[in-house]
Protein backbone atom coordinates (compact mmCIF):
# COMPACT_ATOMS: atom_id res chain seq x y z
CA UNK A 1 0.00 0.00 0.00
CA UNK A 2 2.73 2.40 1.04
CA UNK A 3 4.83 1.65 -2.02
CA UNK A 4 1.80 2.20 -4.26
CA UNK A 5 1.38 5.58 -2.62
CA UNK A 6 5.02 6.37 -3.23
CA UNK A 7 4.69 5.37 -6.87
CA UNK A 8 1.61 7.47 -7.44
CA UNK A 9 2.74 10.57 -5.62
CA UNK A 10 5.04 11.85 -8.40
CA UNK A 11 2.26 11.16 -10.92
CA UNK A 12 -0.25 13.17 -8.91
CA UNK A 13 2.25 15.98 -8.30
CA UNK A 14 3.18 16.08 -11.98
CA UNK A 15 -0.47 16.29 -13.00
CA UNK A 16 -1.29 19.01 -10.51
CA UNK A 17 1.72 21.14 -11.48
CA UNK A 18 0.97 20.81 -15.20
CA UNK A 19 -2.66 21.71 -14.63
CA UNK A 20 -1.77 24.67 -12.44
CA UNK A 21 0.57 26.19 -15.04
CA UNK A 22 -1.80 25.47 -17.90
CA UNK A 23 -4.76 27.01 -16.09
CA UNK A 24 -2.82 30.00 -14.80
CA UNK A 25 -1.07 30.96 -18.04
CA UNK A 26 -3.25 29.25 -20.65
CA UNK A 27 -0.01 27.84 -22.03
CA UNK A 28 3.21 26.20 -20.96
CA UNK A 29 1.71 23.01 -19.59
CA UNK A 30 3.42 20.96 -22.26
CA UNK A 31 6.79 22.58 -21.70
CA UNK A 32 6.54 21.61 -18.06
CA UNK A 33 5.12 18.15 -18.82
CA UNK A 34 8.10 17.05 -20.92
CA UNK A 35 10.79 17.24 -18.18
CA UNK A 36 8.38 15.87 -15.56
CA UNK A 37 7.44 12.88 -17.74
CA UNK A 38 11.12 12.23 -18.29
CA UNK A 39 11.59 12.19 -14.53
CA UNK A 40 8.81 9.60 -14.24
CA UNK A 41 10.77 7.44 -16.68
CA UNK A 42 9.75 8.19 -20.28
CA UNK A 43 12.46 8.76 -22.87
CA UNK A 44 12.84 12.11 -24.62
CA UNK A 45 10.64 11.44 -27.65
CA UNK A 46 7.85 9.66 -25.87
CA UNK A 47 7.85 12.38 -23.21
CA UNK A 48 7.11 14.94 -25.95
CA UNK A 49 4.28 12.87 -27.41
CA UNK A 50 2.70 11.91 -24.11
CA UNK A 51 2.93 15.51 -22.93
CA UNK A 52 0.45 16.45 -25.66
CA UNK A 53 -1.92 13.68 -24.54
CA UNK A 54 -1.63 14.83 -20.93
CA UNK A 55 -2.46 18.48 -21.59
CA UNK A 56 -5.31 17.89 -24.03
CA UNK A 57 -7.98 17.15 -21.37
CA UNK A 58 -6.48 19.77 -19.07
CA UNK A 59 -6.68 22.38 -21.84
CA UNK A 60 -10.28 21.42 -22.60
CA UNK A 61 -11.31 22.03 -18.99
CA UNK A 62 -9.31 25.27 -18.82
CA UNK A 63 -10.78 26.49 -22.10
CA UNK A 64 -14.33 25.78 -20.90
CA UNK A 65 -13.72 27.72 -17.68
CA UNK A 66 -12.19 30.64 -19.64
CA UNK A 67 -15.27 30.61 -21.89
CA UNK A 68 -17.69 30.51 -18.95
CA UNK A 69 -15.83 33.38 -17.28
CA UNK A 70 -16.09 35.29 -20.54
CA UNK A 71 -12.33 35.89 -20.81
CA UNK A 72 -12.49 34.69 -24.40
CA UNK A 73 -14.96 33.96 -27.20
CA UNK A 74 -14.93 30.89 -29.41
CA UNK A 75 -14.57 33.16 -32.46
CA UNK A 76 -11.27 34.55 -31.12
CA UNK A 77 -9.52 31.25 -31.76
CA UNK A 78 -11.19 30.13 -35.01
CA UNK A 79 -9.04 32.11 -37.48
CA UNK A 80 -5.85 30.45 -36.20
CA UNK A 81 -7.08 26.87 -36.28
CA UNK A 82 -6.64 25.91 -39.99
CA UNK A 83 -2.97 26.93 -40.01
CA UNK A 84 -2.57 25.37 -36.59
CA UNK A 85 -3.93 21.98 -37.66
CA UNK A 86 -1.67 22.05 -40.72
CA UNK A 87 1.20 22.74 -38.33
CA UNK A 88 0.09 19.88 -36.07
CA UNK A 89 0.18 17.46 -39.02
CA UNK A 90 3.67 18.64 -39.93
CA UNK A 91 4.81 18.43 -36.31
CA UNK A 92 3.30 15.04 -35.54
CA UNK A 93 4.84 13.44 -38.63
CA UNK A 94 8.17 15.25 -38.33
CA UNK A 95 8.74 14.41 -34.67
CA UNK A 96 11.19 11.67 -35.59
CA UNK A 97 13.57 14.55 -35.89
CA UNK A 98 13.42 16.63 -32.73
CA UNK A 99 14.68 20.10 -33.64
CA UNK A 100 18.39 20.57 -33.58
CA UNK A 101 20.18 22.22 -30.72
CA UNK A 102 20.60 25.43 -32.70
CA UNK A 103 16.91 25.66 -33.49
CA UNK A 104 16.22 25.24 -29.78
CA UNK A 105 18.67 28.00 -29.01
CA UNK A 106 17.05 30.37 -31.47
CA UNK A 107 13.66 29.56 -29.97
CA UNK A 108 15.13 30.04 -26.48
CA UNK A 109 16.45 33.44 -27.49
CA UNK A 110 13.04 34.36 -28.83
CA UNK A 111 11.44 33.26 -25.55
CA UNK A 112 13.82 35.42 -23.51
CA UNK A 113 13.17 38.42 -25.77
CA UNK A 114 9.39 37.96 -25.57
CA UNK A 115 9.54 37.32 -21.82
CA UNK A 116 11.46 40.54 -21.18
CA UNK A 117 9.02 42.48 -23.33
CA UNK A 118 6.06 41.00 -21.46
CA UNK A 119 7.72 41.86 -18.15
CA UNK A 120 8.10 45.53 -19.14
CA UNK A 121 4.86 45.83 -21.09
CA UNK B 1 -6.19 37.66 -41.56
CA UNK B 2 -2.61 38.70 -42.12
CA UNK B 3 0.51 36.70 -42.88
CA UNK B 4 1.93 37.13 -39.38
CA UNK B 5 -1.19 35.58 -37.83
CA UNK B 6 -1.01 32.70 -40.30
CA UNK B 7 2.59 31.99 -39.36
CA UNK B 8 1.82 32.33 -35.64
CA UNK B 9 -0.87 29.66 -36.06
CA UNK B 10 1.35 27.41 -38.16
CA UNK B 11 4.39 27.56 -35.85
CA UNK B 12 2.24 27.25 -32.78
CA UNK B 13 0.67 24.13 -34.33
CA UNK B 14 4.03 22.59 -35.23
CA UNK B 15 5.60 23.24 -31.83
CA UNK B 16 2.40 22.49 -29.90
CA UNK B 17 1.98 19.08 -31.51
CA UNK B 18 5.54 18.22 -30.48
CA UNK B 19 5.17 19.40 -26.89
CA UNK B 20 7.73 22.12 -27.49
CA UNK B 21 5.92 25.17 -26.26
CA UNK B 22 3.53 26.01 -29.06
CA UNK B 23 1.28 27.83 -26.66
CA UNK B 24 3.97 30.35 -25.89
CA UNK B 25 4.15 31.32 -29.59
CA UNK B 26 0.47 32.16 -29.89
CA UNK B 27 0.16 33.88 -26.51
CA UNK B 28 3.27 35.98 -27.28
CA UNK B 29 1.99 36.85 -30.74
CA UNK B 30 -1.42 37.90 -29.42
CA UNK B 31 -0.25 39.82 -26.38
CA UNK B 32 2.80 41.51 -27.92
CA UNK B 33 1.89 42.00 -31.58
CA UNK B 34 -1.87 42.58 -31.37
CA UNK B 35 -3.91 44.53 -28.86
CA UNK B 36 -5.41 41.37 -27.33
CA UNK B 37 -5.72 41.45 -23.54
CA UNK B 38 -3.55 38.93 -21.67
CA UNK B 39 -6.42 36.74 -20.45
CA UNK B 40 -8.08 36.74 -23.87
CA UNK B 41 -4.74 35.71 -25.38
CA UNK B 42 -4.49 32.85 -22.90
CA UNK B 43 -8.06 31.73 -23.54
CA UNK B 44 -7.56 31.93 -27.30
CA UNK B 45 -4.51 29.71 -27.01
CA UNK B 46 -6.39 27.15 -24.92
CA UNK B 47 -9.22 26.96 -27.45
CA UNK B 48 -6.76 26.88 -30.36
CA UNK B 49 -4.79 24.07 -28.76
CA UNK B 50 -7.72 21.64 -28.55
CA UNK B 51 -7.92 20.69 -32.28
CA UNK B 52 -4.13 20.84 -32.55
CA UNK B 53 -3.65 18.40 -29.67
CA UNK B 54 -6.47 16.20 -31.00
CA UNK B 55 -4.75 15.93 -34.37
CA UNK B 56 -1.40 15.08 -32.83
CA UNK B 57 -2.76 12.63 -30.26
CA UNK B 58 -4.74 10.74 -32.92
CA UNK B 59 -1.57 10.33 -34.99
CA UNK B 60 0.53 9.28 -31.99
CA UNK B 61 -2.09 6.84 -30.76
CA UNK B 62 -2.32 5.23 -34.21
CA UNK B 63 1.41 4.72 -33.92
CA UNK B 64 0.78 3.29 -30.42
CA UNK B 65 3.02 5.86 -28.83
CA UNK B 66 0.70 7.10 -26.11
CA UNK B 67 0.84 5.46 -22.71
CA UNK B 68 -2.81 5.94 -21.89
CA UNK B 69 -2.72 4.45 -18.39
CA UNK B 70 -0.12 6.97 -17.32
CA UNK B 71 -1.45 9.99 -19.18
CA UNK B 72 -5.02 9.52 -17.92
CA UNK B 73 -3.81 9.41 -14.31
CA UNK B 74 -1.71 12.53 -14.77
CA UNK B 75 -4.50 14.34 -16.62
CA UNK B 76 -7.01 13.63 -13.85
CA UNK B 77 -4.74 15.34 -11.34
CA UNK B 78 -4.14 18.00 -13.96
CA UNK B 79 -7.84 18.88 -13.99
CA UNK B 80 -7.67 19.72 -10.29
CA UNK B 81 -4.54 21.76 -10.95
CA UNK B 82 -6.21 23.61 -13.80
CA UNK B 83 -9.11 24.69 -11.61
CA UNK B 84 -6.63 25.89 -8.99
CA UNK B 85 -4.54 27.66 -11.65
CA UNK B 86 -7.50 29.57 -13.00
CA UNK B 87 -8.47 30.50 -9.46
CA UNK B 88 -5.00 31.97 -9.13
CA UNK B 89 -5.40 33.83 -12.45
CA UNK B 90 -8.59 35.41 -11.11
CA UNK B 91 -6.76 36.41 -7.97
CA UNK B 92 -3.78 37.95 -9.78
CA UNK B 93 -5.60 39.59 -12.68
CA UNK B 94 -4.44 39.81 -16.28
CA UNK B 95 -1.61 42.27 -15.81
CA UNK B 96 0.25 40.39 -13.08
CA UNK B 97 -0.38 37.06 -14.81
CA UNK B 98 1.16 38.48 -18.01
CA UNK B 99 4.26 39.61 -16.15
CA UNK B 100 4.56 36.26 -14.37
CA UNK B 101 4.28 34.55 -17.77
CA UNK B 102 7.05 36.84 -19.02
CA UNK B 103 9.22 35.79 -16.10
CA UNK B 104 8.54 32.12 -16.79
CA UNK B 105 9.45 32.59 -20.46
CA UNK B 106 12.77 34.20 -19.53
CA UNK B 107 13.64 31.28 -17.24
CA UNK B 108 12.55 28.61 -19.74
CA UNK B 109 14.25 30.45 -22.59
CA UNK B 110 17.56 30.61 -20.75
CA UNK B 111 17.21 26.89 -19.97
CA UNK B 112 16.52 26.20 -23.62
CA UNK B 113 19.61 28.15 -24.67
CA UNK B 114 22.01 26.55 -22.20
CA UNK B 115 20.73 23.18 -21.00
CA UNK B 116 21.38 21.33 -24.23
CA UNK B 117 25.09 21.92 -23.96
CA UNK B 118 25.39 18.75 -21.92
CA UNK B 119 23.69 16.75 -24.67
CA UNK B 120 25.98 18.02 -27.42
CA UNK B 121 28.99 17.39 -25.27
CA UNK B 122 27.92 13.88 -24.41
CA UNK B 123 27.16 13.15 -28.07
CA UNK B 124 30.53 14.52 -29.02
CA UNK B 125 32.11 12.52 -26.25
CA UNK B 126 30.47 9.35 -27.59
CA UNK B 127 31.70 10.09 -31.08
CA UNK B 128 35.20 10.79 -29.83
CA UNK B 129 35.16 7.59 -27.79
CA UNK B 130 34.00 5.57 -30.82
CA UNK B 131 36.71 7.05 -32.99
CA UNK B 132 39.32 6.24 -30.40
CA UNK B 133 38.18 2.62 -30.24
CA UNK B 134 38.29 2.10 -33.98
Amino acid sequence: MKSKFKKNLPIAGTGFAIGLVNGLFGAGGGMLAVPLLKKIGLDQKSAHKNAVAVILPVSILSAVIYLVKDYVKLSDALPFIPAGVAGALIGAFAIKKIPSVWLKRIFGGFMVYAGVRLLFK
Amino acid sequence: MNIAALFAGLFSGILGSMGLGGGAVLVIYLSLFTDTKQLAAQGTNLLFFIPIAFTAVIIYSFKKQIEWKLTVKISLCGLVGAAAGIGLTDLLGGEVTGKAFGGLLVILGIREIFSKNAEIFSKNAERVAKRRKS
